[in-house]
């Protein structure tokens, strides 16, 4: 029948516009390095390892890597069924899902590579919301608040008796699971009636377009919009790191005192793909480049020290499983400790 | 005010309601396009197109999108054209009118209206994992076929029957089989009708994100597949990712993307209308 004749043009045309691309190289570019990396997991790690994968790709031309964003915990359950390679992380691995690794032989190492700083935001005609407690932010997001927490002089009498409208990262998201166990203490609890969304950027439209409005998401999406909203300082009223309300900033997420809402985010990487010599050096890569590179897309760079600190976790890691490999038999399974 | 003036004036009001209707239709996609257009069509360029993706928005590229979107439109069609056809045909020109037939037929219409959701796990389960798929354009192809299956047989069918009765009737009164008339009389009188639904049911698979991440579609992915069995990413993909990122840049390459996206869904629903008038003035009884 006819139908086939404009379908082998256009195979014809696709392979004539596959083969017209050609790559770029570094000076130092290594060619002997080839083959796969395969990275998945959470999106908001996603810019970091994007900006990594991007640069790595002038130093290792023929390494093919590519990168998904289905999830923390869809990157993680992919993990541990030895899918991928790499797994991007904005909250730890769960107690189930270490499980499914150990199950399936595959041992990991948890590696912090930049910080970001969950930001508590409201509409910057906002006057009466200067500060907030880490107690009235609980308050204000447990379970038992739903329905009930509604108006903004119930969570502290000097403020207005106005209602208040939440707004928060989609209950899938590793944000969520993060700022639920900093807040409320129990991951993934919260009250359910607040406007949630995977894209931090309807947040940012919902809390700068209603001044009843308070949210949380990460630092870069306040950074990109500071005109159109206004974060409060955080009281986490505990004195040893750091005073008062504290303001999240590049120091203040960096030296930990913008606590408990800055947050490290993770690679985890597994056992079998450091047998892969390009995951090796892409990770050696990772750690050389994460500080610059991280601050470029939006997040806040770990200190120099930490850097070198996890980068020589990771080769103790590979370290042990090349000897455990040699002496014959890798059946080794026990957890890294963090 | 008589009874028939009453009827005109009733008359009247609905033929305005209805060019109301029918604006607020056309008015909210102009604003649409326009409002995408405005954002968007300043980005477009060869680089553009021609780019891998990169951490910078004002150098990040579709490349590999655009190629990956093509092979996925490609590959599914030729999964999901025999297939549905075939399908189409047997339902309507084979099968028994019987129960089990109309079975088939009332979950063929609820398949045609499951979010598009659920095929990505089905997919994920089938494809991606029982046959050791992964995440590859196979996998993503075979998924978006079975995506735009049920609405495939059920244009098929109705443009089957829309072939009058007494074309078949004079076939077979000429002694030709069931096969010689549905391969001659039948398909070539209703193929125009089959290649629309077909074509408008591939423009829904080309937008479609959320199966493909589903099933393990990836955002960045700095080479173009050259075969069926290798990772990809598509335009849908790309746009998400964009949007969703906080630089402001990054919304304007996702508005790009779109008008891409949008052109390569006029380009088929033009090709669609084409072949349609094309087929229809072929047949002649």
């Amino acid at each position: 029948m006819l139908h086939i004749k404009p379908i082998k043009v256009c195979m014809v045309l696709l392979a004539l516009v596959a083969t017209a691309c050609g790559p770029t190289y570094d000076e130092n570019a290594d060619f002997t390095l080839e083959g796969d990396i395969s990275i998945d997991g959470s999106s908001t790690v996603y810019p970091i390892t994007e900006a990594v994968a991007e640069e790595y790709r002038y130093v290792a031309p023929n390494v093919r890597t590519t990168i998904g964003v289905s999830g923390s915990g869809g990157g993680f359950k992919k993990f541990s069924r030895g899918e991928i390679d790499i797994s991007n992380a904005s909250r730890s691995i769960k107690e189930g899902e270490a499980e499914a690794a150990h199950e399936n032989g595959i041992d990991y190492i948890e590696l912090s590579v930049a910080y970001d700083g969950l930001t508590i935001v409201v509409n910057p005609k906002n006057t009466w919301a200067k500060d907030i407690t880490v107690a009235e932010l609980k308050m204000l997001w447990e379970p038992a608040a739903q329905n009930k927490i509604t108006r903004w002089n119930q969570v502290r009498p000097e403020w207005p008796n106005r209602p208040i409208n939440l707004y928060g990262a989609g209950v899938e998201s590793g944000t969520y699971d993060y700022f639920t166990e900093a807040i409320v203490g129990k991951s993934h609890a919260s009250r359910g009636d607040f406007t949630a969304s995977e894209d931090d950027n309807v947040l940012v439209q919902g809390v700068s377009g209603d001044i009843n409005a308070l949210g949380f998401f990460g630092y870069a999406y306040y950074e990109e919009n500071k005109a159109q909203l206004k974060a409060i300082p955080v009281d986490d009223e505990d004195e040893s790191n750091g005073k008062g309300p504290i303001l999240p900033s590049l120091e203040s997420i960096k030296d930990g005192s913008y606590a408990p809402l800055s947050r490290a985010l993770f690679l985890y990487v597994s056992s079998k793909a450091i047998k892969k010599p390009q995951v090796v050096r892409f990770m050696d890569f990772y750690f050389e480049n994460a500080g610059p590179l991280s601050r470029e897309v939006g997040f806040i760079p770990l200190p120099d020290e930490k850097y070198k600190h996890e980068h020589e976790k990771f080769k103790q890691f590979v370290a042990k499983h090349t000897i455990s490999a040699t002496t014959g038999g890798n059946t080794d399974t026990t957890k890294i400790a963090q | 005010m008589t009874n028939s003036e009453l009827n005109r004036l009733k008359d009247k009001a609905f033929q305005g309601f209805g060019i109301f209707c029918t604006l607020i239709g056309l008015v909210v996609l102009a604003i649409f396009l326009l409002n995408i257009l405005i954002d968007g069509l300043g980005r477009i360029d060869w680089n553009f197109l021609n780019n891998l993706p990169s951490r910078r928005a004002e150098r990040a590229g579709i490349y590999t999108a655009w190629i990956g979107t093509l092979w996925v439109l490609v590959l599914s069609s030729l999964i999901a054209f025999p297939l549905g056809i075939s399908a189409g045909i047997y339902l309507e020109e084979y099968g028994k009118k019987n129960r089990l037939a109309s079975f088939l037929e009332v979950n063929i219409s609820n398949l045609a209206g499951v979010p598009s959701i659920i095929y990505g796990l089905l997919g994920l389960e089938i494809f991606a994992r029982m046959m050791a798929l992964g995440g590859s354009l196979l996998a993503g192809s075979l998924t978006l076929a079975l995506l735009v299956l049920p609405i495939i047989i059920v244009t098929t069918r109705e443009s089957i029957k829309a072939v009058p009765r007494s074309i078949r009737d004079a076939s077979y009164a000429l002694g030709a089989s069931k096969w010689q008339t549905t391969w001659y009389q039948v398909l070539p009188a209703s193929f125009g009708g089959i290649l629309t639904g077909v074509i408008l049911a591939l423009s829904r698979a080309v937008g479609e994100a959320a199966p493909l991440i589903v099933i393990g579609a990836l955002a960045y992915v700095p080479f173009a597949p050259s075969s069926p069995m290798d990772e990809f990413t598509v335009l849908p993909i790309q746009i998400f990712n964009w949007i969703s990122r906080p630089q402001a840049a990054f919304a304007t390459n996702a508005a790009a993307a779109i008008i891409i996206l949008l052109f390569i869904t006029f380009m088929l629903n033009g090709i669609a209308v084409y072949l349609r008038n094309k087929w229809q003035k072929k047949v002649k009884w």
